[in-house]
């Protein structure tokens, strides 16, 4: 126990090495000697074994085995070495409170203030200047700059590819055609000119045979031959709403679980999805195509500050 | 020879004047101040196998056709940012074995602050005068884990590319500026122009590990202008160190840990899969996989995120997206307050003195409490992470799942706090608690008594009592929930009564 201070007042030493302190920390530093020269000789066996391993490129639990154990056994032995065979100590050292002096304060500010007043004091339109500058800078900085990263939304939210007569294509360019789906079945689907488009990709269903789907007033004609489409992107938080379940006709987010009905236009019956998936309108054209009645009628995917409407 | 090379920087360094603070800088023996020791260590594995990997990887969204060495993907259209980690994987000699030491090491490392952070909070080694470095520390988890999802993020995988759209969709839910931000990061509406793989990158292996270089200098700067904390006994006073010096003790066994905390690293890489990308594939934006998850320390985003009831705050003309609460709201009061915390607990202990001596997590049961409570909130919306997975493990209705969790990150914290202040008031009113055993021997004497002789509680080991405080050097009055002290001569007990 270190009842008087161990270090030397003079020379900041640690006390003289004849003090007990200085023992080392193993009863038997001799044995411990060997158990660590016995550990890195292990290590030294295992980084060889890891020169021959990289050399003959071996597997990858071949490479990290050995270089595992390689670091294992220096740092174990370097462990024992600094934990037996270093004085045993304890040692002390002193510490000061950080909190300064009255006295001490004030001398510095002092000095800050009087010093300074030499350089700035009566050069209030130099400061102006300074200021002038440096914010034209800043605003050149920030504007032209960080502006130039990439474009501003503008009506970029608003829209995806599909348009008023756009083919329903499947991701290699197909159209399909009404008899293509069987009734329980999608498809992943884009307008010819954005084929694997991540905003304009949309999910088809063959919810029944034939007949019209009419999931929500107002949308009579939209689902054409028991066909219905919904946007794929989620509209929490952007995933590709992928996985359908035919019994319950119910479309789930993989992601965070969100649950959309598909015959009832697409409302979120559970998850944290705070809207409907928007639907696109389809109609069957003479030569049995699925085409788009027009683009969606809402911004599609999650939310953001300029959408407002409701929900 | 050593010495004339010595005195030669001697002379122009002043070695001799000012390097004798550090030669005796004296670091207490504790288990617990090894953690940060790992974080610091697992930086250094982060940038070594980082570099390697740097060599080979193609920070690029361009798309290329694939004819490597992993057939599945043969004349398959990916980017070339997935391609090299494929190539990384399969081609580069110990190529695996570095990104797999990378992955971990990260998740190491992030694991490593939070710990060393929960160590620090529960012994209030916070307290003035280590405000500051407890911001600066925050700040670097904070750092960790950013830099761990754009590390993540740039192989340009299925599960990554995913939580780029999120990340992207958490971005767009800001009031005001989302849009523009989106837009700006990601060069255009998502999935933008192809730029947002080369400037994570550049974020990840420049810009991001520079500041946190940076502040991990300041953080170490501090940590020798105060010196280190220390709990009580072993002679241990507010105005001293006990333990072993920098030179040579010290020295040595952080050097030996540096190399342990490396050899865990390499033995992970080599027997434990992390990252396998290949199974997941490249990112396509209308492909999406089952069970997607992010990296651990972004789980508690994700169960926040998927715990959030739908809903959305609508304004005439104007919205507030649902992702907005979970994913910015809920992280920002979360640091905020996490870096406030100093601040926090002084205004209400108006305890404004400088503490070198730790506290033991029982002696604050309302801090203690609080910190177990936030905690435990934590790790429910962890757990939340997981409801699909939890759902098809337990074969039960994922409906149930989600609807146990949204009751559970309410009812836990509030069953966690009370539970932990009770212990702590019960484990500080017990005699002996927490001491180490020390067995009794008993003895039958000359004359035919017997008696109880106390053993040691290792051999060799001599069991510090701990040490009479000074009441004067320590401020234990209106600590939060802190009994008065009472008693003589400097020794403070609890009252049995004390509730």
């Amino acid at each position: 126990m270190p009842d008087q201070h161990s270090q030397d007042e003079k020379t900041g030493a640690l006390v003289s090495t004849d003090a007990p302190q200085f023992q080392v920390a193993a009863k038997n530093p001799k044995r411990i000697e060997k158990v660590a020269a016995l550990t890195f000789f292990v290590s030294l066996v295992a980084f060889a074994g890891f020169g021959a391993a990289f050399w003959q490129n071996a597997s990858n639990a071949m490479l990290g085995g050995t270089l595992g154990v390689g670091f294992l056994g220096f740092g174990a032995a370097m462990v024992i070495w600094g934990r037996y065979l270093t004085p045993r100590g304890p040692f002390e050292e002193e510490r000061a409170m950080m909190a300064t002096t009255r006295e001490q304060h004030d001398e510095i500010v002092a000095d800050f203030v009087v010093r300074g007043r030499v350089a700035f004091g009566r050069r209030g339109f130099l400061g102006a200047m300074l200021a002038a500058s440096g914010a034209v800078f800043g605003i050149v900085a920030l504007f032209p700059l960080v502006r130039s990263l990439g474009p501003l939304p503008k009506k970029s939210f608003y829209h995806t590819k599909w348009k008023r007569g756009s083919y329903v294509s499947t991701v290699d360019g197909r159209r399909l055609k009404a008899s293509d789906l069987t009734e329980g079945s999608l498809a992943t689907v884009f307008p010819e000119n954005d084929l694997g488009g991540a905003l304009s990709q949309t999910v088809l269903i063959r919810v029944q045979n034939g007949g019209s789907v009419v999931t929500m007033p107002g949308r009579e004609t939209w689902g054409p031959e028991g066909y219905v489409a919904y946007s794929k992107v989620c509209t929490h938080a952007g995933c590709p709403v992928g996985l359908y379940e035919q019994l319950t006709k119910q479309l789930l987010c993989p992601c965070h679980q969100s649950l959309f009905e598909v015959t009832k236009g697409g409302i979120p019956i559970f998850g944290p999805a705070p809207r409907p998936l928007p639907q696109l309108p389809l109609y069957v054209d003479s030569s049995g195509y699925l085409r788009a009645q027009a683009d969606y009628d809402e911004p599609i995917g999650p939310g953001f500050w300029e959408r407002g409407g409701t929900a | 020879m050593i010495d004339r090379l010595f005195t030669w920087f001697d002379n122009r360094l002043a070695i001799s004047r000012s390097g004798r603070h550090l030669l005796n800088k004296i670091f207490p023996d504790h288990w617990s101040f090894m953690i940060g020791e790992i974080a610091l260590y697992s930086f250094i594995v982060l940038l070594a196998t980082g570099v390697f990997l740097t060599l080979y990887f193609v920070p690029s969204g361009q798309d290329v056709v694939y004819h490597g060495i992993y057939a599945p993907f043969d004349g398959q259209t990916m980017s070339a940012a997935f391609k090299s980690t494929l190539d990384l994987s399969f081609s580069v000699r110990g190529g695996l074995l570095m990104r797999q030491m990378h992955h971990w090491s990260a998740n190491i490392f992030v694991g490593s602050i939070v710990v060393h952070m929960l160590r620090v909070f529960f012994t209030g080694a916070f307290r003035r005068p280590r405000e500051l470095n407890w911001f600066i520390g925050t700040t670097l988890m904070i750092l960790a884990i950013v830099n761990g999802f754009l590390g993540y993020s740039i192989p340009d995988d299925l599960v990554s590319g995913t939580g780029i759209r999120i990340a992207y969709s958490i971005l767009e839910s800001i009031p005001f500026v989302g849009s523009y931000l989106a837009t700006l990061l990601f060069g255009g509406v998502f999935p933008g122009n192809g730029s947002i793989i080369p400037r994570f990158f550049i974020l990840h292996v420049l810009i991001v590990p520079l500041v946190i270089f940076g502040l991990l200098g300041a953080h170490l700067g501090l940590l020798v202008k105060h010196k280190h904390t220390q709990f009580k006994g072993n002679g241990a006073r507010e105005d001293n160190v006990v333990g072993a010096p920098m030179w040579p003790t010290f020295m040595i066994k952080t050097t030996g840990f540096l190399f342990l905390t490396t050899a865990v690293t390499v033995l992970l890489g080599a027997f434990v899969q992390i990252n396998p990308i290949w199974l997941y594939g490249p990112y396509i934006p209308f492909h999406v996989s089952y069970a997607v998850q992010p990296d651990w320390y972004m789980g508690w985003l994700d169960g926040a995120l998927r715990v959030m009831p739908s809903w959305e705050l609508h304004l005439p003309g104007h919205m507030i997206p649902n992702v907005f609460f979970p994913a910015v709201l809920l992280p920002g009061i979360t640091f905020n307050v996490m870096m406030a915390w100093p601040w926090i607990e002084a205004a209400f202990t108006r305890d404004d003195r400088e503490h070198h001596i730790l506290d033991r997590p029982r002696d604050r049961p309302v801090r203690t409490a609080v910190g177990a409570a936030v905690l435990a909130f934590y790790f429910v919306l962890f757990g939340a992470s997981a409801t699909d997975v939890l759902a098809n493990y337990l074969s039960v209705s994922l409906n149930v799942v989600l609807l146990s969790f949204r009751v559970l990150c309410v009812v836990v914290p509030l069953i966690v706090f009370p539970v932990t202040y009770k212990i702590c008031t019960e484990m500080s009113h017990t005699k002996g608690a927490g001491k180490r055993k020390q067995y009794n021997i008993i003895v039958r004497g000359e004359d035919g008594g017997y008696s109880a002789v106390p053993t040691e509680a290792y051999a060799g080991y001599r069991h510090e009592v701990l040490e009479p405080i000074d009441v004067d050097s320590v401020d234990l009055s209106g600590v939060m929930g802190e009994p008065e002290p009472t008693g003589t001569a400097g020794v403070y007990q609890i009252p049995r009564d004390y509730r």
